[in-house]
């Protein structure tokens, strides 16, 4: 399958939750050094509930379209559902199949995600390596 | 145009000795600076030592070791020959040119780099000829310093007389850019190292698969290259060194082979070049690089260069065209090897590469080994598409619309 598919595109051309927040309660950002993708988190987070994302940065269609559809999933929902997200969950997103260099692309928004609000460090699914 | 004394490449019939090229459509492989295809005959060359006469070498009292061995050192003397290396016992087999690298920052640089000496590198080096330098520096407490280079991708020769002192003990320096393809001029600067007294390691790695490099008249203390860039299989590589300096070296890594006698507390070693060849070496992979030194010198590296100098031409000609491009490097191919690296405006090169592979065209994008060069060039990464024997002009032109195809699909609305 073509990794350039429509939907994918849509997120890259119009993103959902660009920007950045004035005050967010939690602000993580983070880049990939191989490729420069560069993504920022912020959120409001009230009693456990995140009231509000966004997302900024630069990168490629894959690692701006991903952090595009993951603050669409994050919204709204609590920071404890959020946690249990994987590196599967994203690729379910993303929805296409992706080689070693671009999963990481697919993949950076979690990880700064998972380490702006819970300090977890590393790539999302590579923890038990 | 100048007469050619050769043969031009017969193109069509080289693409037939590798399969890979056999698919509809035909993959268009521009990433050769990366690693190149194998043709049949090397690849049919390895099998023979598998299927016929595998064994380990040198010490098998037993035909088919004998056989191993001699095919073994047949490849060791094609190499020397390929380079013009006075000796064969001059040709270091190692996995690849990084190795060879390490070798002389490990062995020679122990032995003769002290505190306050200096190493001179350029900007464009790729990481294996500047991480090795680097650690040495760090062990020793030697110091690096860096030729400059011009807007048009050329190393700054204003800095040169500055640069090369009585403290500079040696020169490491690519002799082909594998980002910007130029071809630096590194005669002039081995005769300036010299005259300050010092020696001079060589990263010929995309220098000697595509041009003939003569190690007597470069005059170089010790050249590198790998033979996955050349047609040859990946796990050898090749380190060249003058006789007296390989002599003086300590070992690099000990093991078998590499001793003449072993006692408990101490060894005396073997002589060169099996000093520096401890443990099994990649016996198919060295009689493969042998088989493939037959193959470019009979495809012929004189008509080889003439080819890739045409299709780089042409992809400068044609690519300069599209709007919106940023070419990297001198504008003259005339001073480059067959590298083009490039990026389109808004748009990321791993997209671009992306996109170019679902129209089966492979280049590639990053930083592609050289973070030093990226920063100097002010991006995170270039798209390069880099060319060899088998490529053709039709495969510049799939590269030309694929890339309007890219810009077409891509090009960002959002802000």
């Amino acid at each position: 399958m073509n990794i350039y598919q429509e939907e994918l595109l849509d997120h890259y051309e119009n993103p959902s939750n660009y920007g950045t927040l004035p005050n967010p309660d939690i602000s993580h950002e983070e880049d990939n050094p191989l490729c420069g993708d560069r993504i920022r988190i912020d959120l409001i987070v009230e009693d456990d509930i995140i009231t509000e994302v966004r997302f900024s940065g630069h990168g490629c269609t894959i690692s701006q379209a991903a952090a595009s559809m993951l603050t669409e999933e994050i919204d709204g929902k609590s920071l404890t559902e959020v946690k249990k997200l994987t590196r599967d969950d994203i690729l379910d997103m993303v929805g296409i199949p992706l080689g070693p260099v671009r999963l990481k692309c697919a993949l950076l928004a979690l990880k700064v995600l998972k380490a702006g609000a819970y300090g977890i460090k590393g790539w999302p699914g590579e923890e038990d390596k | 145009m100048p007469t050619p004394y050769f043969r031009p490449l017969d193109v069509e019939s080289i693409r037939k000795d590798f399969p890979i090229f056999a698919t509809t459509p035909p993959l268009a492989f521009l990433d050769n600076a990366a690693s190149t295809q194998t043709p049949r005959p090397v690849v049919e060359a390895m099998d023979s030592y598998y299927d016929t006469y595998r064994s380990n070498i040198h010490r098998g009292i037993y035909r088919i070791s004998e056989e191993a061995t001699e095919q073994y050192e047949r490849a060791r003397d094609k190499v020397a020959q390929l380079i013009n290396a006075p000796r064969s016992r001059q040709i270091v087999f190692t996995r690849n040119t990084t190795e060879s690298i390490n070798l002389v920052a490990y062995s020679w640089g122990s032995a003769n780099i002290q505190e306050g000496d200096e190493i001179v590198l350029t900007v464009m080096e790729h990481h294996s000829n500047l991480v090795p330098w680097q650690l040495l520096a760090q062990r020793t407490g030697a110091v690096l310093r860096f030729m400059e280079i011009t807007d048009e991708g050329l190393l700054d020769f204003t800095q040169l007389q500055d640069l090369l002192t009585e403290k500079t003990k040696l020169v490491a320096i690519g002799h082909v850019s594998n980002v910007l393809g130029t071809i630096n001029p590194i005669q002039s600067i081995i005769t300036a190292a010299h005259a300050v007294g010092a020696k001079v390691v060589v990263d010929a790695a995309q220098s000697v698969p595509h041009f003939q490099v003569d190690v007597q008249q470069l005059d170089c203390d010790f050249l590198a290259f790998s033979g996955h860039k050349m047609c040859g299989p990946t796990g050898i590589g090749v380190l060249y060194g003058k006789v007296e300096l390989l002599e003086e070296m300590p070992p690099f890594l000990g093991g078998g082979s590499m001793i003449r006698s072993v006692e408990r507390d101490i060894s005396s070693y073997a002589e060169l070049p099996a000093k520096f060849e401890a443990g099994t070496p990649s016996i198919a992979e060295a009689i493969g690089l042998g088989h493939t030194v037959d193959y470019i010198t009979q495809a012929n590296l004189a008509a080889l260069q003439v080819h890739e100098q045409e299709l780089l031409k042409y992809a400068h000609h044609r690519l300069q065209d599209i709007e919106g491009i940023t070419l990297y490097g001198p504008s003259s191919p005339h001073q480059k090897a067959g590298v083009i690296s490039f990026n389109l405006e808004g748009i990321h090169p791993h997209d671009v590469a992306g996109v170019l592979d679902t129209h089966g065209i492979a280049v590639r994008a990053g930083h592609h080994c050289a973070q030093p060069l990226m920063k100097w060039l002010d991006v995170i990464a270039t798209v390069r598409a880099s060319f060899y024997l088998y490529n053709t002009i039709e495969e510049v032109d799939r590269l030309y619309e694929g890339l309007c195809r890219t810009q077409k699909l891509l090009t960002r609305r959002r802000k």
